[in-house]
């Protein structure tokens, strides 16, 4: 079957640019209508990527930074699941990058100046590629929760950036894990940026006891979706139209 | 039984930080990890076509150019092919057509260099030469999509399907590249304004 557009973005499940809350997103939010626009080639394509791209360590994030022998402090998780699509269908072969903060809060960033130490041995990135499953893992350490300044006592749940390519251009994400039972989720502002709970849900690690390695790594697991396309069953405008 | 639709809902976005540079330009954010970053060549030594440099800002509802902005660009090359398996014809060895730059953390420039793409079919139709632009930053919670255009391509500007779809003629303008030369380069300025009388026009793709 040929392979039609893409489904529309859902708007009132993402969430929208203006979210008082969260108050960077003030003077940084268009407010202009968007323009929609029926999937082109251009948003139908995207850019490939292949196993030359990367190394096989750059997704374990308790080596790829680390001098021999030494590891990062902080408790050693595997963060995992699958990429699919709004269908079901696993999308392989596709680049996922992570980037976080170290056990104790802190990004290695120049921007960064929270007073919690950086850890010699933790980078804070990596990158895979989805096995023909769609599967991804990464090793890493949980990130600690940070303040940041929106109100006076703001702190950002654990969490850890993630950046997705998909097919094409037209299921471009970057959203962000949370961890399961975390109390602070309900209180972020970025969190609340997504006005449906049920949303804010598919964005929070499970727990999976399944596949933590005893005596040494425990596991969450997150699927991640891309948006979905339309399989065209009948032609009903002629070319040109 | 009542039927069930089995979809699955779309991941929601979540902003990309401040912090972005970490994950996607690791160097940038001051230490190198990866052999190699991603995007930092979109179309490879031998492509064909005009070499161009593109550069511009990212302003605010304030008037003042945002400093940790992450934009993507995705593009065809000089005959509107994409290098994508999907897009009938060949690229060039090493044309990917896609990039990726930050902003300069004092000023809030950014650039890159490529070849300018050509024209586009589209079903029946044609494009005019476009590069598409992905934008995310701290403060933005799904990232922007839009397209630059170059005003030197009035003619096909003029019969392009999507500035088409743009109600407001002012609007459409926008969209276009200034182009000028310096020091022998071909320069072409794109300045994104999020807010504002000229905010520049955003798709939902
Ligand atoms: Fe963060």
């Amino acid at each position: 079957m040929k392979q039609g557009p893409y489904y529309q973005r859902d708007r009132q499940w993402q969430p929208p640019a203006l979210t008082r809350d969260y108050k960077t997103s003030v003077s940084r939010s268009p407010q202009y209508s968007m323009i929609s626009l029926e999937t082109t080639v251009s948003e139908a394509t995207g850019p490939v990527f292949g196993h030359n791209d990367i190394d096989p360590l750059d997704r374990d994030l308790l080596s790829n930074y680390a001098k021999p022998g030494e590891s990062p402090i902080g408790e050693r998780i595997i963060l995992h699941g699958r990429v699919l699509d709004e269908n079901a269908r696993p999308v392989s072969n596709t680049l996922v990058e992570i980037w976080q903060a170290n056990a104790g809060g802190r990004y290695r960033h120049k921007k960064d100046t929270y007073l919690a130490p950086i850890d010699p041995n933790f980078g804070g990135c990596g990158r895979t590629l989805t096995d023909e499953n769609g599967c991804y893992s990464f090793r890493t350490v949980k990130p600690g929760a940070y303040p940041w300044r929106n109100w006076v006592n703001s702190w950002r749940p654990a969490h850890i950036h993630i950046s997705v390519f998909g097919e094409a251009f037209a299921q471009r994400l970057i959203t962000q894990c949370y961890f399961e039972g975390d109390p602070l989720i309900a209180k972020c502002p970025i969190v609340s940026t997504i006005p449906d709970p049920e949303a804010i849900e598919q964005l929070i690690a499970r727990l999976d006891m399944n596949a933590t390695i005893p005596l040494d790594t425990i596991a969450y697991k997150l699927d991640i979706v891309l948006r979905g396309r339309r399989s065209t069953l009948f032609e009903n405008r002629p070319e040109g139209n | 039984m009542r039927q069930q639709l089995d979809y699955l809902k779309e991941s929601p976005s979540q902003t990309a930080g401040p912090y972005v540079h970490i994950g996607l330009a690791p160097g940038a954010a001051g230490f190198d990890i990866y052999k190699q970053e991603l995007g930092w060549d979109i179309a490879g030594p031998n492509a064909d076509g005009e070499r161009i440099r593109v550069e511009g800002t990212v302003i605010d509802g304030m008037g003042s150019p945002i400093k940790d902005v992450l934009l993507e660009a995705w593009q065809a090359n000089s005959r509107g092919i994409y290098a994508h398996p999907e897009h009938p014809g060949e690229v060039e060895d090493g044309f990917r057509g896609w990039g990726r730059v930050i902003t300069d953390f004092e000023t809030g420039e950014w650039a890159f260099e490529t070849i300018k793409p050509g024209p586009i079919q589209d079903g029946g139709g044609v494009m005019a030469p476009h590069i598409s632009l992905w934008i995310v930053a701290r403060g933005i919670n799904i990232g922007l999509n839009t397209r630059l255009y170059f005003e030197d391509e009035s003619e096909a500007n003029s019969r392009d399907p999507v500035i088409n779809l743009i109600e407001w003629e002012r609007r459409r303008q926008t969209l276009l590249a200034r182009r000028s030369t310096r020091d022998g380069k071909i320069v072409y300025r794109f300045d994104i304004k999020l807010q504002g009388e000229d905010e520049t026009v955003f798709f939902d793709i």
